[in-house]
């Protein structure tokens, strides 16, 4: 009994050390679907004529740690690239009507 | 179809497509009114700063502040666009590899004449900027354009904008909807948040002319346009108005359109016209 509970604890262990590692280190394609999904919305940002340069900042560092193999440095890179670009989406569809509030008058 | 039966088609595809653009012309017409606009713009800046003079306003951060102004004054003993005042004389009378000049391109030689720009040109159905009819002008002569953002381009309307110094704005909207199109426009964009600072132009020059950001006092927007192009200590150098309106934008964390892009050819076009009847001071000098 002794022995089982051993090895069934130990193939825990393997099993929740190898989930917490593919958990955490992401791969050349995470980083590039990362890196397609924040340039999508920045390219709509641009249709908005709305960039920021922040999310021309944030992708150029996720390519530049993707060079380096820190995939998930640049996986991070791109979702804060993401994310800054659909506030800014955001921001261009909703001044599209807010601008008006602050119209001298 | 004979020949008959097709004009008629024709005329009444036409007549319907006039119906369904007078509606939306009469509902411009209707809601843009420049005149009232530019009437509260200015009671907005005088009300707020009622010790101010008018043609004060002109003067940017210069006119927010006493101290700022003896400054101002003192610098204009020395001026420090001087050099690109002479450096622009020169250019604009230098004749083209042609045997033109910039003469030959402006109303009256281009002399005293910078209040009347930008105007609506009917024939493009735009708007055409000073800076923007100087690059016309060469390229219509055979010369390449200069750059809208350096200092050859300011020094050119430095030297326009000094040969009109005292005359007032007078931007003209003619009767063409385009033409308040544009104006709409260049509205828009001047009170549109933009950038990661999720700034407008009216933020820093409606809401808080003569508060500081960081270092800086902020100028009004009435007559912020008078005074272009501008010597900045900040810079080390002229700006022109294009200069000013692109790095307005990147010093929110917003990507700038191109210079003279038809957005930035809007804005102008609309802030000057708000400021029509304040005298042309340029070319002016900020901290």
């Amino acid at each position: 009994m002794n022995l089982f509970r051993t090895s069934l604890l130990s193939l825990a262990s393997v099993l929740l050390i190898s989930g917490a590692t593919s958990a955490l280190a992401a791969t050349e394609a995470d980083y590039k679907a990362a890196l397609a999904a924040a340039e999508a919305a920045n390219k709509e940002a641009a249709g908005l004529r709305n960039q920021w340069t922040v999310t021309a900042a944030a992708i150029a560092a996720a390519k530049k740690a993707a060079d380096t193999g820190d995939f998930d440095k640049a996986v991070e890179s791109s979702k804060e690239a993401e994310a800054l670009a659909k506030a800014s989406i955001f921001q261009a569809t909703s001044e599209k009507t807010l601008w008006k509030d602050m119209e001298i008058r | 179809m004979n020949l008959r039966s097709a004009i008629r088609l024709a005329s009444a595809a036409l007549a319907l497509a006039a119906l369904a653009f007078a509606p939306m012309r009469t509902a411009l017409a209707d809601t843009v009114d420049p005149v009232a606009d530019a009437k509260a713009f200015r009671k907005f800046f005088t009300d707020k700063f009622p010790k101010v003079k008018l043609e004060d306003f002109v003067n940017g951060p210069y006119s927010m502040n006493e101290d700022m102004h003896r400054q101002w004054e003192e610098k204009e003993q020395f001026p420090p666009y001087e050099f690109s005042l002479d450096m622009g004389k020169e250019m604009f009378t230098k004749p083209f590899k042609n045997g033109k000049s910039y003469e030959d391109c402006f109303p009256n030689k281009g002399i005293g004449i910078r209040q009347n720009y930008p105007y609506f040109d009917e024939k493009e159905g735009k708007v055409i900027t000073l800076e923007l009819a100087l690059n016309r002008c060469r390229e219509a002569n055979g010369e390449p354009p200069l750059s809208y953002v350096r200092d050859e381009m300011a020094a050119l309307t430095a030297y326009m904008a000094f040969t009109s110094r005292g005359k007032p704005f007078d931007i003209k909207i003619p009767n063409d909807p385009r033409a308040l199109e544009a104006y709409q426009k260049g509205k828009e964009y001047f009170y549109t948040r933009r950038g990661q600072l999720n700034f407008s132009c009216a933020t820093c020059h409606v809401q808080s002319p003569g508060e500081r950001i960081r270092a800086e006092v902020l100028a009004p927007a009435l007559g912020i346009l008078n005074a272009m192009p501008i010597y900045r200590s900040e810079w080390s150098g002229m700006g022109t108005t294009s200069r000013r309106f692109t790095t307005c934008n990147s010093q929110i964390r917003g990507v700038p359109l191109a210079p003279q892009d038809d957005d930035y050819r809007d804005l102008e076009y609309y802030l000057s016209y708000v400021s029509n009847g304040l005298p042309i001071s340029g070319p002016g000098a900020r901290p």
